[in-house]
């Protein structure tokens, strides 16, 4: 049968005449031949889809035969030729013309033969020791190509082990009537065309089922980064609160207003090359404000007029003046707060000021599944008047319930350039327990006031890691395949959309999937 | 943050409870210390005998770093103890022991201070904690022991007065601790160089012409800082007059280095804390006695704590507060919005009133703080170079790109040689001390990170189509930083055929997104046109300059060569390792702002 629709016509007339079809493997078509049983399923899939039949399926093991036993089945097994090559009579055959006649089966085949005792070795030479023989094999074997089987479940086993035959699970199908029997098959359209539309054909069509199990086609096109999306998310939270976005693009920084502006000392561990990449070109630079700079010297050394009591050490403009890639966003801060106090005292009166900024921060670290050279750092900043630690904790509440974590609690820490500092844990409904999210605290009034800030403006400050909750949003386990060149680009397309305050199966800090 | 090792049954029975773990986790948290481990919880064949807590201690709490000094302070904030009072107490004689300062020290470690602990009654627990404070401190505070170094002696094996000296390493000779045969100053060096402990402080004095030592009345050698005690005045368990030396570059530090040594472990004294001072005689004939553990005097206004806090605390209310954080607090007698502190020696870390007014919160407990949202008025706004960068970033995703994030630093070698481009010296960011060669300089070009982000994911199917929206970092003596950032554009298409005229086309698309309409070279009118380049990065006859015609901030009309497109020169390719035609573009975003 040449076509499907010719063969679903068939199906359909045999069916009108025999109301069932009980195994459509005895259905033959119009030349006797077997019907190819998976053509067969098109066919009734199609029929099946108008309701115009039914089927089940009907699974059975067959046998058939190898190449090798097709060979055997046709010209006799190895030890057969082997015995009918050689003649009767003492003389026999050399080893050499049976091999040259026979080519590879020769050797298989003589020992077989010599196994049936069927020939031995005189001399140099090959001979019969019977007259006649019965090739079992080949007989066995051409019952199995004709019967599918034998019913000697041994001997099957034994012509696998032997590689001649092997078994197929074959599928047939038991065909009724559908509840839309007919013979005439009513031809359905797949899809709506322009053309139906323009003739209205579309409305006596008849359409074919949709399949909706199937799966739609992927469609082609660009796709942004995961960490930028959560990037995104932030930024919106920042916006929404009415923060202005800090100036960041200088990752070049000077140790002075990385460090010393934040009333960092000197000696402190931080500021070790094991932890700061500094820079060989530019090395160094002497440009920062120099009365700024004087006043920072005085406040590390004594405390000068801020009421402190200073570091007590010799403070030297040559470890300011050592250029780094900065280690936190942090010292943009301290230069955006002196900025502000220069707006200040330019314009009389102070106003209060929200910043933030999310931007690529630099450690000399060895690199870890959870530690890269770089990555990014979420940090916000309020300056007004007596700002307290109940607008700082309370600020925290709103900030991180946005991020969807409602239950956030603070721990004393210690911070160089914060004081009281506080580290922001959340609770972890998954793991049982608090989980550090962050940093906060109110500056020093060592750092605010040489930067010239009035001595009532307090200014409370939080950071946090960008990284760090987009890999427990995507669950990514190492850093690497999130940040730098060692990304799977087809991963990145299959991220889903981040919304921070909502739980998609995977919480930043919350229920998780197993709760 | 360092790691202090307490032994869990002795520190609950100094704070007369037994804590849950979770009892016991909430009580750090409170007090801002971390409950790393629990070794009790540990079933392991491994686990201590004696459960260990694991506890992390703020970097600024050099009083906290022991089992004596933390108990202490634990118990005292949970109202079981008053803090102790230290005091110094001459001999019966009224005869000082005395350090003489000689001149030659002041050329590698000008200062020394000391102290005597009497009548102390070690332990095997005592002793090892002893001995693990001082190292403590030498890792923290003493920077390696490059600030401050300690010696302690056994007083009873040497005889006052000590001289501290500094002479060549040939002439000091003497069996260092736990060795039974002599050397000098040069062999000490050798004999210490592969030492995993003690080789990475040679270098502080290695190659100075003299050692600093210290010398008993009887030239027995005592220590030669920051290296090594002599074998001969080694402290042992039944040692019971213990003479701390410590030598340092910082004074301050040193001072804070013997007040917390002493402080800790006057408690073992027969008559417990007090600390027996010792006589420095400095070449100019400057005497100064050691240890002070005269409380400093600081103070705090009331009404500055209740605002910082948003608290209403009454002046005694304060006071009661910070005496459980181990600081002596009172009212001034005239001034009642005045708190009066006297700020123990162990207490270094309090430099301000802001310090005193932390102390009355964590006290108070930061959970118990009112909460309110400040009510700060201000307008939001981006910073506009984001804003464009995020529309760039959206049209390219849009137009069927995919962005990639890949790091800023790169070696020299892809920043230039892999790129055919050579280092001016002018350009560049260069770094001093990368622990590796992938990071070598701040890159000039989005290029090396976006192709080796394309060459790690050469497996995908065809074309490979990315972009990077990000900064680049350039030299700039017209700043104050002598540096600036960049934002650039960067877009490569990889496929069988390089897909030049696609770049083409994404181009011409970013620009009519811009407003940015293609213009003549010759006219006069704003706007980008390209021209034929012969680049080095690309295949010859294959790129173009892109030119930019606009107002500058300055509200000025300028010409700029912005960046470049073509395909990408077959020795690029293969210095990225990369198979496939490439076809790149890279731009200044800056003038679109």
């Amino acid at each position: 049968m040449s076509t499907g629709e010719a063969l679903q016509t068939y199906v359909l007339e045999t069916l009108n005449k025999d109301n069932v079809i009980e195994n459509t493997k005895d259905l033959n078509n119009a030349d006797g031949q077997p019907i190819e049983q998976l053509t067969l399923l098109g066919a009734l899939n199609s029929l099946k889809s108008k309701d115009m039949v039914d089927f089940t399926f009907i699974d059975r093991e067959v046998w058939f035969l190898t190449e090798e036993g097709e060979q055997v089945a046709a010209q006799g097994s190895h030890e057969a030729r082997v015995f009918d090559l050689i003649p009767s009579g003492d003389e026999g055959m050399t080893i050499a013309d049976v091999q040259a006649k026979l080519g590879e089966i020769a050797k298989v085949g003589q020992g077989k033969a010599f196994k049936n005792k069927w020939i031995s070795k005189k001399g140099g030479n090959l001979v019969r020791l019977v007259d006649t023989i019965v090739d079992q094999t080949q007989s066995d074997l051409q019952q199995i190509q004709k019967q599918g089987g034998h019913s000697d479940a041994k001997l099957l086993t034994d012509l696998k082990k032997r590689k001649l035959a092997d078994k197929q699970k074959l599928t047939s199908y038991r065909v009724t009537k559908g509840s839309e029997f007919a013979l005439e098959i009513k031809k359905e359209a797949t899809d709506i065309t322009y053309e139906m539309l323009q003739t209205g054909e579309w409305k006596n069509a008849s359409f074919k089922k949709y399949n909706f199990d199937a799966v739609g086609v992927p469609p082609t096109g660009g796709h942004l980064h995961p960490l930028m999306k959560v990037r995104q998310e932030f930024r919106e939270i920042f916006f929404e609160m009415g923060f202005e976005e800090m100036p960041t693009n200088c990752f070049a920084e000077s140790s002075f207003w990385n460090f010393d502006a934040l009333f960092q000392p000197q000696q402190h561990p931080a500021r070790d090359a094991h932890d700061t990449f500094f820079l060989k070109d530019p090395a160094t630079t002497d440009r920062f404000p120099r009365d700024l700079m004087e006043k920072i010297r005085v406040t590390h050394e004594t405390g000068g007029d801020t009421g402190s009591i200073g570091y007590n050490y010799t403070w030297k403009e040559e470890d300011a003046g050592k250029m780094l890639l900065r280690t936190h966003t942090t010292a943009v801060s301290s230069y955006m707060l002196y900025k502000l106090a220069e707006k200040t005292k330019a314009q009389g009166a102070f106003k209060p000021a929200k910043y933030f900024s999310i931007d690529r921060v630099f450690r000399n670290e060895s690199v870890d599944a959870t530690h890269l050279a770089e990555f990014h750092q979420i940090e916000g900043v309020i300056a007004d008047k007596n700002l307290t630690l109940g607008d700082l904790i309370g600020f925290m509440d709103v900030f991180f319930k946005k991020m969807g974590m409602d239950k956030i609690r603070f721990k004393p820490t210690y911070n160089p350039y914060t004081e009281p500092s506080m580290e922001i844990f959340s609770y972890h409904e998954g793991l049982k327990k608090w989980v550090e999210i962050g940093n906060s605290g109110m500056f020093r009034p060592e750092m605010l006031q040489p930067l010239g800030l009035p001595s009532d403006v307090r200014v409370i400050a939080w950071g946090l890691g960008l990284e760090r909750p987009t890999m427990v949003k995507y669950d990514i386990s190492n850093i690497r395949d999130l940040l730098g060149h060692k990304v799977n680009i087809a991963m990145i397309k299959e991220y889903p959309v981040c919304r921070l305050d909502k739980k998609m199966g995977k919480e930043l800090v919350g229920l998780s999937k197993d709760d | 943050m360092p790691t202090v090792n307490i032994d869990k049954q002795r520190l609950f029975e100094a704070l007369e409870r037994d804590y849950t773990t979770e009892e016991f986790n909430e009580l750090c948290f409170r007090f801002g210390i971390e409950l790393e481990e629990d070794s009790s919880e540990d079933t392991s064949a491994n686990a201590p005998e004696r459960p260990v807590l694991k506890i992390d201690v703020p970097a600024n709490r050099y009083d906290l770093l022991c089992e004596e000094g933390m108990a202490a302070a634990l118990r005292v904030f949970e109202g079981k103890a008053k803090p102790p009072v230290y005091r110094v107490v001459p001999p019966a004689d009224g005869k000082l022991q005395q350090l003489i300062v000689k001149p030659e020290t002041a050329q590698i470690r000008p200062f020394v201070v000391g102290a005597i602990l009497r009548g102390v009654n070690f332990n095997e627990a005592r002793y090892n904690s002893f001995i693990d404070l001082q190292d403590k401190l030498h890792n923290n505070i003493c920077r390696k022991r490059t600030l401050a170094s300690m010696g302690t002696h056994d007083l009873d094996t040497i005889q006052g007065p000590f001289t501290y000296e500094a002479l060549a390493p040939e002439l000091i000779k003497f069996t260092p601790l736990n060795q039974t045969k002599e050397m000098d100053g040069r062999e000490l060096m050798e004999f210490y160089d592969a030492d995993r402990n003690l080789g990475k402080f040679l270098h502080i004095i290695r190659d100075s012409p003299v050692y600093p030592v210290i010398y008993d009345a009887n030239r027995t050698v005592c220590s030669l800082p920051p290296i090594i005690n002599s074998d001969h005045s080694k402290i042992q368990l039944t040692t019971k007059n213990v003479f701390i030396e410590i030598t340092a570059t910082d004074e301050h530090k040193v001072n804070t280095v013997l007040n917390t040594l002493v402080a800790m472990f006057s408690r073992y004294c027969d008559e417990p804390f007090t600390i027996e001072p010792v006589e420095v005689v400095y070449p100019d004939g400057t005497v100064k006695v050691t240890p002070n553990l005269d409380p400093r005097d600081a103070s705090a206004k009331v009404d500055y704590i209740n605002s910082c806090t948003g608290l209403e605390l009454q002046p005694n209310d304060i006071c009661a507060l910070l005496n459980k954080m181990c600081l002596d607090a009172s009212v001034d007698t005239k001034d009642t919005n005045q708190i009066n502190v006297k700020v123990p020696v162990t207490r270094w870390d309090i430099l301000h009133a802001c310090d005193i007014m932390e102390d009355v919160a964590i006290s108070y407990g930061y959970d118990n703080l009112p909460r309110q949202m400040p009510g700060v008025n201000t307008v939001a706004s981006a910073l506009p170079l984001n804003k464009m960068s995020d529309h760039a970033r959206r049209e390219l995703a849009l137009a069927g790109f995919t962005e990639v994030a890949p790091l800023i630093l790169c070696s020299h070698d892809e920043n230039f040689k892999f790129l055919n481009r050579e280092d001016d010296n002018k350009t560049a960011i260069k770094l001093a001390n990368p622990k590796t060669v992938e990071y070598q300089v701040v890159r000039t070009s989005l290029l090396p990170g976006v192709l080796k982000t394309v060459s790690w994911n050469k497996k995908l199917p065809l074309p490979i189509k990315v972009f990077e929206v990000s900064d680049i970092g350039l030299k700039d003596e017209s700043r104050e930083r002598r540096a600036r950032n960049e934002r650039h554009v960067c877009v490569t298409y990889s496929a069988k055929t390089s897909g030049f005229e696609i770049v083409h086309g994404i181009l011409d698309r970013l620009m009519t997104m811009f407003s940015t309409s293609k213009v003549s070279k010759d006219s006069n009118e704003l706007g980008y046109w390209i021209e034929a380049a012969d680049l080095p990065t690309f295949f010859p006859g294959r790129s173009a300059n892109i030119y930019l015609r606009y107002i500058d901030a300055a509200n000025e009309q300028k010409v700029e060569n912005i960046g470049a497109f073509g395909v990408l020169h077959p020795s690029v390719l293969a210095s990225f390792e990369l198979p496939y035609p490439t076809t790149a573009l890279e731009f200044n975003l800056e003038p679109f702002v």
